[in-house]
């Protein structure tokens, strides 16, 4: 089983917090607002992906089972 | 009242702990609050990643509960005064000071509440999730009020200027709060804003004919 | 809009087309049809039994995004049966693209055959209730025609599930899928987020197809005369014909039925070969005439010159007119159009915009170019629907379509001389909430 980020681009708020926890997959744009890596999450990244999704304060981020 | 006659032994230290844990309580509580507010108008707390805010936003609030619990379990244990255990959740339930203890109640129920959904925020939609957490804003009034009623140390001295100033605070931080929903733009009028902001950046439109 | 004159097939193919719209230009009532058609609604008894048809004969989406029908039919066959639930069906008449008129000619002209394909789609998934949906702000009253057509139908006792109809408000974003499910169940016309998908739990929690007007037509005559009928026009891959909105540079604007895989220089007519066209409509693609000409008309061929059919909107820019103009006046509506709900699109839009103005102005700044092409890219894929993706492909192709009147411009010059708006665009309104209910 591989497992996606999804970022839901109208929750987002562009609070970043996901990409200080997952600089490997997320990074920000212009506007802070993030561009997210939508390649499956490497085992060794599981931890961090999992630490960006439940410190995203509107839900946003997600990780999809694909 | 009662604490100024008694000195401090085996019988009054559950006493003593119950409201030192319930003071610290009330202080974690204001600052979850205060933390909250942080992380919903996007502000950081200085020389800390983002993230940072919402993870003591949220452990703050656990060690709260650990500390309520505490102030609960010590509370009913003492025997110098007669409260049953149902009192902490359900309001009126103690014949000792039945109204402020019931405020107690109210203020963990709601406490208790805004936690659980949290921890379960993942499996919950978004809107729930948000109508219970805004919950959070009367259970800390309630708190207030039961600390204030239950102990008659938090109207004097150095204890009362502690209350005043939580009290203070957070009605700060709400106002701060609401002044960033009064600014907040409808969702279908962003655009035309942005647009007349990016619009008038560069000068206006220039047409040039040949 | 401007006028259409409605054209019949595409001159010197020899094909039964028109098969959608009358020949006669007249808009069909029941009895027309019934005698061009046949009176009765070729149901097959069963959900399902019609989907391999479909899927022979290769239909895809005319609403723009050519996605294969069958497989949507067969996900929302299958989402009803395993969550038990019963389907809904929307027909999509929303036509919010203001450059296109081809759904409304449609069920102006021939009403019946897009509600034999609702009747028919309905069946193939199971689904108990139908809607068609249409643009409120239209040149025809098409809402009226549609009840009339309606009442002819349950007096002539051919139709199995009621259909209601409802109306879009008029904007761009109404026609998107999922807005249109949001909409009607009560919701702000604006998309949402995907998953879950329409498919899966769209209207009323119930998984829901939505295809466009014109698709349903082309589903019901494929219900018709089968799969192999259906493949006599068209590509191999890309079986059909597919109704265009063709706007030529003298302003005349047409409705007419090609087959895919039709020579776009034979759907252009006369043209001056240092022109552009603009192929797929406000989410397309500039492409200079001298290249459009070399093409046909279908997403294949497209595809290498980095266009699509979309939803068959073909238009020449007139010789004395600025194409860069044209199109900041067009991104203009475009980022006013965003639902604003979704950061990239939010704040990339608006730039764009404000960029493409600057460009279409005398001496802009360098950084301009540099600017649109980044926003460009990191607008894309971004939203919760493809608003950003589109425009961003209408404004790289300006780009590269337009770079000489671009190096013009940084000259101070133009090369346009006539002024005057040709493209299409609604007025700007103020945007408020209720524009969206
Ligand atoms: C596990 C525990 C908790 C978690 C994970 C959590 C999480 C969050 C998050 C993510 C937000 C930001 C909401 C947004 O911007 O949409 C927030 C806001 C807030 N939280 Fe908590 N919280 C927890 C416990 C509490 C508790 C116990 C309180 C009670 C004092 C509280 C009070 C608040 C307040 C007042 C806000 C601001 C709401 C607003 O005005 O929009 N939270 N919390
Ligand atoms: C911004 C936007 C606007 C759209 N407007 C329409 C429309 O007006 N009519 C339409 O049929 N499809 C429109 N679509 C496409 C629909 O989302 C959907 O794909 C289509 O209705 C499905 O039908 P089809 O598969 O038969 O084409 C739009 C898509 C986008 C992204
Ligand atoms: S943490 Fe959540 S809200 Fe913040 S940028 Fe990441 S996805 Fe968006
Ligand atoms: S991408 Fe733009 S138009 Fe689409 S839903 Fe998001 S904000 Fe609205």
């Amino acid at each position: 089983m591989t497992e996606r980020l999804v970022v839901n681009p109208i929750e987002c708020d562009g609070h970043g917090a996901c990409a200080e926890l997952l600089p490997e997959m997320i990074t920000l744009d212009e506007w802070g607002y993030p561009i997210v890596d939508g390649r499956p999450v490497p085992p060794a990244l599981d931890r961090d992906a999992r630490a960006a999704v439940s410190a995203c304060p509107t839900l946003a981020l997600r990780l999809l089972r694909s | 009242m009662l604490a100024n006659v008694r000195g401090i032994d085996s019988t009054t230290a559950l006493w003593y702990a119950s409201r030192a844990t319930g003071v610290v309580a009330l202080l974690l509580l204001t600052a979850v609050l205060l933390l909250g507010i942080l992380v919903t108008r996007q502000g950081r707390l200085p020389g800390l990643p983002r993230f940072a805010v919402t993870g003591l936003h949220r452990n703050l609030s656990l060690l709260a509960v650990a500390f309520v619990a505490v102030h609960v379990l010590t509370a009913v244990t003492d025997g110098y005064v007669n409260i049953p255990l149902t009192a902490a959740v359900v309001p009126l339930a103690s014949p000792y000071e039945p109204l402020a203890l019931g405020l107690g109640a109210v203020s963990l129920d709601i406490t208790i509440a805004v936690i659980a959904t949290s921890l379960l925020r993942r499996h919950l939609s978004r809107r729930v999730w948000r109508a219970v957490h805004l919950l959070a804003y009367a259970s800390w009034p309630v708190a207030w009020l039961h600390s204030i009623t239950a102990s008659s140390d938090m109207r004097h001295g150095w204890m009362f200027a502690l209350a005043i100033g939580t009290a203070l605070a957070v009605v700060a931080a709400v106002i701060w709060r609401l002044a960033a929903a009064a600014r907040d733009v409808p969702r279908a009028e962003r655009v035309g804003l942005l647009m007349s902001a990016v619009h008038g950046a560069h000068g206006r439109e220039r047409t040039t004919r040949r | 809009m401007t006028t259409a004159m409605r054209g019949t097939s595409a001159e010197g193919t020899a094909t039964d087309l028109p098969r959608l719209l009358p020949a006669s230009q007249q808009p069909q009532e029941w009895h027309a049809h019934a005698a061009r058609y046949g009176g009765r609604v070729p149901f097959r008894g069963a959900p399902g039994r019609l989907i391999p048809d479909v899927r022979e004969a290769g239909l895809t989406g005319r609403g723009g995004a050519a996605f294969p029908v069958h497989r949507k039919l067969e996900a929302v066959l299958d989402a009803a049966t395993s969550r038990r639930k019963t389907a809904v069906v929307i027909g999509n008449g929303a036509e919010s693209e203001p450059a296109s008129d081809k759904d409304a000619t449609l069920l102006w002209l021939a009403p019946h055959l897009v509600l034999d394909g609702l009747q028919l789609a309905a069946e193939a998934v199971g689904a108990d209730q139908a809607i068609l949906y249409t643009h409120a702000d239209r040149r025809h009253d098409v809402g009226r025609r549609l009840e009339q057509a309606l009442t002819q139908r349950r007096q002539a006792g051919v139709e199995r599930v009621t259909v209601q109809l409802a109306q879009a408000p008029p904007r761009f974003l109404s026609g998107q899928e999922t807005a249109v499910v949001n909409h009607l169940g009560g919701g702000p016309s604006i998309p949402t987020f995907i998953p879950p998908r329409p498919s899966e739990r769209g209207f009323d929690g119930a998984p829901t197809l939505v295809q466009n007007a014109e698709t349903l037509a082309h589903l019901a005559l494929i219900a018709r005369h089968g799969p192999r009928w259906f493949r006599q026009v068209g590509t191999a891959a890309e079986p059909g014909s597919t109704l265009c909105t063709i706007r030529r540079a003298d302003g005349t604007a047409r409705v007419t039925e090609v087959p895919l895989g039709m020579p776009l220089r034979d759907l252009l007519g006369p043209v001056t070969l240092d022109g552009a066209v603009l192929i797929g409509g406000y989410h397309g693609t500039w492409l200079p005439v001298a290249q459009a000409v070399q093409l046909t008309l279908d997403n294949h061929a497209l595809q290498a010159a980095g266009a699509r059919v979309g939803a068959g909107i073909v238009i020449t820019l007139p010789p004395d007119s600025c194409g860069i103009a044209e199109t900041a006046r067009v991104v203009r509506y475009l980022a006013l159009e965003s639902a604003g709900q979704c950061g990239p699109c939010l704040n990339g839009l608006p730039r764009m915009a404000a960029a493409l103005a600057e460009l279409a102005g005398a001496r802009p700044r360098r950084q301009a170019r540099a600017d649109l092409e980044r926003w460009a890219g990191l607008v894309t894929g971004r939203g919760a629907c493809h608003h950003p993706d589109g425009t961003a492909r209408l404004v790289r192709s300006a780009l590269v379509t337009f770079a000489a009147e671009l190096d013009r411009h940084g000259r101070g010059r133009c090369s346009g001389t006539n002024p005057r708006p040709f493209l299409p665009v609604p007025r700007a309104q103020a945007r408020t909430e209720e524009d969206w209910t």
